[in-house]
């Protein structure tokens, strides 16, 4: 039993000594994250997603296909700021891979590239289930895309230096394309500036920060926490006093409520993509946004 | 040694000089020290304060400050910078038995540990504690302690483990849940019901713990296999205590599992347990004990937090103490229709097959439904009808309430 086992491990880790010097194996934690370090690597990484769009990122559970895939895994791509906090320290130990540990070039948050907003003032489960370390939904800013990217590259680099020439050619090029596409979007949604919205989930503070949004009201009475009646309540409330254009949801959420809403007060119920695949439209990371900006002109007309 | 003895009369007469040869002058002139140096202090306190209140009045009157500092928020201060992470866990249950759980007893078995229904009435449950940290860069520690209703405190898990090994290995020590079977290494307050299973009371007393090595091997493939084994002192039902060097109880389990599409996910393992026991008189007695378990989950999209269907079930079957083969077995779903209900329903059965004359097979019907107003808090209700022996139904009334507070828990598959 004990030969065959360690065996297998060496059988094991020449096999994965193979196929690192084949691709960098990228485990990613979110969609978005996943876009980007195929778009950075191409064929010189094999990347998988540990979530998908229609998933909510901070209830996901440690599942056997995650272990196994951060068993194997070069590169931990996660976004930080407690988003993953309750299954990706998990899934991290279980693996038993000492390459991604947190603290080690293989494990990598996307926070650490960008500004972090909304960092809460009060500390307090009271206040649902708040991230200490601020707004780790970063990706709704396309700015921040740009600057994960530079980050994501120079790591991918560091840990393959043989295609570290190819990273770095590949990121000036999407650089290239996004920052075009960013004045593109940022043009096409000048009539959105100053639009009220509801939101859902308080998952839009990036998105709302750079198109100039003004939110006026939650259907979570605190984060995490289901909508509930007596909230929708102050939230009509609220609407009669400042009426709102549309209700913002991520794909992965559930519609009860912002349908409820949106059939009181004749308010636009509008569903972004939130991430790479959550609409057909978001195919990938310039769709993404194509989809997330045609929706909310869509939703304000 | 002669000059050691002399030192302390030098010194104290050293001490003693000044006052007994001092003059009345010089106790006035100390006494004016002494003065103006009270005078001095209390003009400085004095004026500290004065600056204090300043200070605190134009706090008060600015604006909130901007939070800037990232590190506020994650740190306190120096002396608990590395303070480990700390989650609490508060049970507890009010519990309607028909039946007398003094006289709970699985015919056929006779387990050690936390076996039948619990207490009638209110009780506190086990309130839970959990530390843990890095300890360095190659170990990280867990200590989960509990306290129970009666005051004493009990040790759950505390161990060591070895970040650092290599091929995917990861070693463990100390006292742990073992890894066998699917239920065994969860916490109580992560099960779907309030009570274990029949056939983990009956075969584990409850739940086995270790105190030992754990090793656990991931298979670097795509398909998660997982191979463990422990060996430990073998105190823990169905060992016991034993005055003998060497391993008292080892065992060894193998699980695998993946998810099929996005909506199906699944786990499914075989474990296996040897254990040495002793009675009071010396006699020593081995069991043998294999498990097989699955579980299957359903989730639309695998989005688990909207809904989900869980069913698991665990078979064992095994000779305890010498026995003659003895099995048992539950099967149960969860299904968690909307974000903050699920409902649950599981039977329970093992079969004594004639040891002690038992032949009789003990089974369990309940069913639950629980309400999550967060991720941090739940309240559940269960019924059950529970019956030990042919001629005896205990009808069971739960209602449980479970709190989480502090570091975030793990959101175990």
């Amino acid at each position: 039993m004990k030969n065959i086992l360690w065996k297998s491990a060496a059988a094991a880790a020449a096999f994965a000594a193979i196929s690192a010097q084949a691709a960098l194996s990228v485990f990613a934690t979110v969609p978005e994250w996943a876009a980007l370090a195929e778009e950075i690597g191409g064929d010189r990484v094999k990347v998988y997603a540990a979530t998908n769009a229609l998933q909510d990122p901070h209830r996901v559970e440690a599942r056997p296909s995650l272990i196994a895939r951060a068993r194997g895994a070069d590169l931990v791509v996660a976004t930080g700021a407690e988003l993953e906090v309750g299954w990706l320290p998990l899934v991290l130990q279980q693996s038993g891979n000492a390459k991604v540990r947190p603290g080690t070039p293989g494990y990598f948050e996307a926070v650490t590239a960008v500004p972090v907003i909304g960092k809460p003032t009060r500390l307090d489960r009271a206040e649902g289930d708040i991230h200490p370390q601020g707004d780790p939904h970063i990706q709704t800013d396309a700015r921040n895309i740009a600057r994960v990217a530079e980050a994501l590259s120079a790591r991918m680099a560091q840990l393959d230096p043989a295609d570290a020439a190819v990273f770095q050619a590949r990121t000036r090029q999407f650089l290239d394309r996004w920052n075009a596409a960013v004045a593109k979007w940022e043009k096409d949604a000048a009539p959105l500036k100053g639009a009220r919205i509801v939101v859902q989930h308080k998952a839009f503070g990036y998105l709302i920060a750079w198109l100039g949004l003004q939110e006026v009201a939650a259907l979570e009475p605190k984060p995490g926490m289901e909508p509930t009646t007596a909230h929708l309540a102050e939230v009509l409330a609220t609407l009669e006093k400042q009426p709102a254009k549309m209700v913002l949801r991520a794909a992965y959420q559930g519609d009860r409520a912002s349908q409820w809403l949106a059939q009181r007060t004749k308010i636009n119920a509008v569903a972004l993509p939130f991430t790479v695949g959550g609409t057909d439209g978001a195919k990938d990371l310039f769709g993404l946004f194509d989809d997330t900006i045609q929706r909310l002109l869509k939703g304000a007309a | 040694m002669h000059y050691r003895s002399i030192a302390p009369g030098v010194l104290a007469l050293a001490l003693a000089t000044p006052a007994f040869g001092a003059s009345d002058a010089d106790i006035a002139e100390i006494r004016n020290q002494l003065r103006d140096l009270k005078a001095d202090y209390e003009a400085r306190i004095r004026a500290l304060e004065d600056r204090l209140k300043e200070a605190e009045a134009r706090a008060a009157a600015a604006p909130a400050p901007a939070p800037v500092a990232p590190a506020a928020a994650t740190a306190g201060g120096p002396s608990n910078a590395f303070n480990p992470a700390i989650s609490a866990i508060l049970t507890g249950t009010y519990a309607h038995l028909s039946q007398d759980p003094r006289n709970f007893a699985i015919a056929g078995f006779s387990p050690e540990g936390e076996v039948g229904p619990g207490r009638r009435s209110f009780s506190l449950g086990e309130s839970e504690v959990t530390l843990s940290a890095n300890v360095d860069p190659h170990f990280a520690g867990v200590l989960t302690f509990a306290l129970t209703p009666d005051n004493s405190a009990s040790v759950e898990e505390a161990y060591g483990q070895f970040l650092t090994a290599p091929y995917g290995i990861s070693p463990k020590f100390g006292r742990f849940l073992s890894g066998i079977g699917y239920l065994n290494e969860q916490h109580a307050h992560a099960w779907d019901f309030v009570d274990a299973p029949l056939a983990y009371q009956a075969f584990l007393g409850g739940q086995l713990r270790t105190d030992g090595v754990q090793v656990k091997w991931i298979a670097p493939t795509e398909q998660y296999v997982e191979l463990g084994g422990e060996v430990g002192n073998g105190d823990a039902y169905p060992g016991s205590e034993r005055s003998a060097n060497g391993v008292g109880s080892s065992a060894l389990y193998a699980h695998t599992g993946g998810d099929i599409g996005d909506s199906h996910s699944w786990r499914a393992g075989a474990s296996y347990l040897h254990a040495h026991s002793e009675d009071e008189l010396g006699n020593t007695a081995a069991s043998r004990l294999g498990i097989a378990d699955f579980v299957w989950k359903y989730s639309p999209h695998g989005n688990v937090r909207e809904t989900y269907l869980k069913v698991q079930g665990e078979y064992f079957s095994g000779r305890i103490r010498d026995a003659s083969r003895q099995d048992g077995w539950y099967l149960q779903g969860v299904y968690q229709f909307l974000p903050e209900w699920r409902v649950g329903a599981r039977y329970d059965r093992v079969d004594p097959r004639g040891v002690d004359g038992a032949t009789y097979e003990p089974r369990k019907a309940s069913v639950m439904v629980d309400y999550n107003v967060s991720e941090f808090s739940r309240v559940r209700l269960q019924l059950a009808r529970a019956q030990m022996r042919g001629d005896l139904t205990d009808n069971q009334l739960f209602v449980q309430y479970i709190l989480s507070l502090g570091a975030h828990g793990a959101h175990k598959y």
